[in-house]
């Protein structure tokens, strides 16, 4: 049971992660190269306090609000730089982050943070509490989206000149987006530090921020259901390939790319098709 | 003294982004796709050089063959990945072309073994003294003249000959350019194979540098050279020089005197986030 209670709260966590950037990337249109550098925040943040002896439900309130404050940043950057311009600011982001946090002994610098206390209430208490989150994250996001500000979302994602002009206040929902997208990253974050146990500055690098990109872009951007079944299957993805483990990464790189190549419009998208063929014959 | 080593140092860094960025920004123009895979054909290209040069010991040979199967290598990556995706969001082909650049790395560790190549015997080490107290290796500056040749080969192209005009047509206007009877297709193989080229020459100039070809030397271009092209302006290639050699000289100064808050790539960075929050269409915008 104890292995299969580990992937569970693995999978748990990297849909939450994805559920986060979906706010941003699938329903506001800001595409996000950078957004490990959230999920790192949340990390760095509620594993220092939980070190120090505060609990870990309660260490995730301020993992979220600094995360939610940063992105808040990131997201005035948003109103300046748009589209291929933001996602390099972003990923800029992230490699300063990284950057900073590798020079700080205060943070564990190079060697990162070891020694993070186990939840008080066990492994099986941490996949319910990730569960818990990850139901909350996606109601949250379901009503977001069914909401005026999810409209708001849409016409920004679509054509920001046309959204401004029909007198939606864009920068405002920019800012929105950014907020509830980083401080959900900055949950994750915590949950992960208490997961693994171990954090460092590798955990947070490029590699991260672009595989929950992925798994936003293979679930079908704006989709909450495609990211949630997107980010399981690619969490999972490498626990499958372990028995090929010298060809992991090769199998992962080409996979993501078949995927784009034959389904461009991703999980969403297969899905949608195969329910009308199924109506279609009906 | 340290200074002016400094700035050499700089300038050499920058040669070899500006290589490398000059064939992404290519890219950009014409197809709006951030093409991260580009990095694994400067990864190829420095396999290649090690590998011609150790098997004839003639390293210009391997520089051209390097070069010539980057460029092919260039056009197949087009022909397999991008061009089905055109209509789609570039950020399809983003993801796409993430996943090719993975995978890429894992064939060359596969293959090639994970602890890398070096050459036999290198050539261009000998040291010459440029200035007082200052010396640098033949492979520097090697480096230098090599870009300095080839980029000014590629300006003679695209401004002289009516290839030339062909090709800025279609970055500029591509129905237009159409209209005119210009084949859109001949210029975007045209266009990867030449951006590709000059990655793999930087690959080749790389792994004479460090000695070193391993499978994993692509991953610090495959990022920096976006952050290049940004910079540039995205799409504009003068820009792109401009901001290659602005960034190799930022990064030597920056390790030096701010080495002990950020690390390399911080650095680069927070000048990248610094000059788009300035200057939001980047260092030169596009026209």
């Amino acid at each position: 049971m104890a292995y299969e209670i580990i992937v569970a709260t693995n999978v748990a966590i990297a849909i939450l992660f994805a559920l986060s950037l979906n706010v941003i990337t699938g329903f506001c249109g800001q595409v996000s190269l950078g957004h490990a550098a959230f999920l790192g925040i949340g990390a760095y943040t509620s594993a220092m306090l939980t070190k120090a002896g505060m609990p870990l439900v309660l260490s995730l309130v301020p993992a979220a609000v600094l995360a939610g404050a940063v992105g808040m940043v990131v997201g005035l950057a948003s109103l300046r730089v748009r589209h291929d311009f933001l996602a390099i600011t972003t990923m800029g982001v992230a490699f300063l982050f990284v950057g900073i946090v590798r020079k700080q002994d205060a943070l564990g610098g190079e060697i990162g943070i070891a020694g993070i206390p186990a939840p008080a209430f066990g492994r099986p208490g941490l996949l319910v509490l990730s569960v818990v989150c990850v139901v909350a994250f996606a109601a949250l996001a379901v009503a977001i989206r069914r909401s005026w500000a999810g409209f708001a979302f849409e016409s920004i994602a679509d054509d920001e000149d046309t959204a401004r002009l029909l007198g939606i206040d864009v920068p405002r929902f920019k800012l929105f987006a950014f907020v509830v997208g980083t401080a959900g990253a900055g949950v994750a974050g915590g949950l992960y530090a208490h997961q693994v146990r171990f954090i460092g500055p590798d955990s947070f690098g490029f590699v991260e921020s672009v595989t929950v990109l992925a798994m936003v872009i293979v679930g079908g951007i704006g989709s909450v259901w495609g990211v949630v079944v997107a980010a399981a299957l690619l969490s999972m993805l490498p626990q499958w390939f372990q028995l090929v483990d010298d060809y992991k990464l090769l199998l992962y790189g080409a996979l993501l790319f078949a995927t784009m190549r034959f389904a461009p419009d991703g999980l969403a998208g297969i899905a949608t098709r195969a329910l009308r063929r199924v109506r279609g014959a009906a | 003294m340290l200074a002016l080593d400094l700035l050499i140092q700089g300038l050499v860094q920058g040669a070899i982004y500006a290589l490398v960025a000059v064939g992404l920004t290519l890219v950009y123009g014409l197809l709006r796709i951030l093409h991260v895979a580009h990095a694994a054909l400067f990864t190829l290209g420095g396999y290649l050089g090690v590998l011609v040069t150790n098997a004839t010991g003639s390293f210009a040979l391997a520089l051209a063959v390097a070069m010539g199967v980057a460029g092919v290598a260039g056009i197949a990556v087009y022909r397999l990945a991008y061009r089905p995706l055109l209509g789609r969001s570039p950020l399809i082909a983003l993801i796409a072309s993430i996943g090719l650049f993975i995978a890429s790395e894992e064939a060359f560790r596969i293959i090639f073994g994970a602890h890398g190549l070096s050459y036999v015997t290198p050539p261009l080490q000998a040291q010459i003294e440029i200035a007082p107290g200052i010396s640098l290796s033949l492979a520097r500056i090697a480096v230098v003249v090599l870009a300095v040749v080839l980029l000014s080969a590629l300006g003679w192209l695209s401004l002289s000959t009516r290839t030339g005009v062909a090709w800025r047509a279609s970055v500029s206007d591509p129905p237009i350019a159409q209209a005119f009877g210009i084949d859109i297709e001949r210029v975007r193989h045209l266009n990867f194979f030449v951006g590709s080229a000059l990655a793999g020459a930087a690959g080749v100039m790389v792994a004479l540098l460090n000695n070193l070809v391993e499978p994993t030397m692509g991953a610090v271009p495959s990022y920096k050279a976006l952050a290049i092209i940004v910079l540039g302006g995205l799409g504009n290639v003068r820009g792109t020089l401009v901001a290659a050699l602005a960034l190799g000289v930022v990064e030597s100064f920056g390790t030096i005197y701010a080495g002990h808050l950020l690390d390399r790539d911080a650095i680069a960075f927070a000048f990248l986030i610094l000059v788009l929050m300035l200057r939001p269409q980047g260092l030169l915008a596009r026209s």
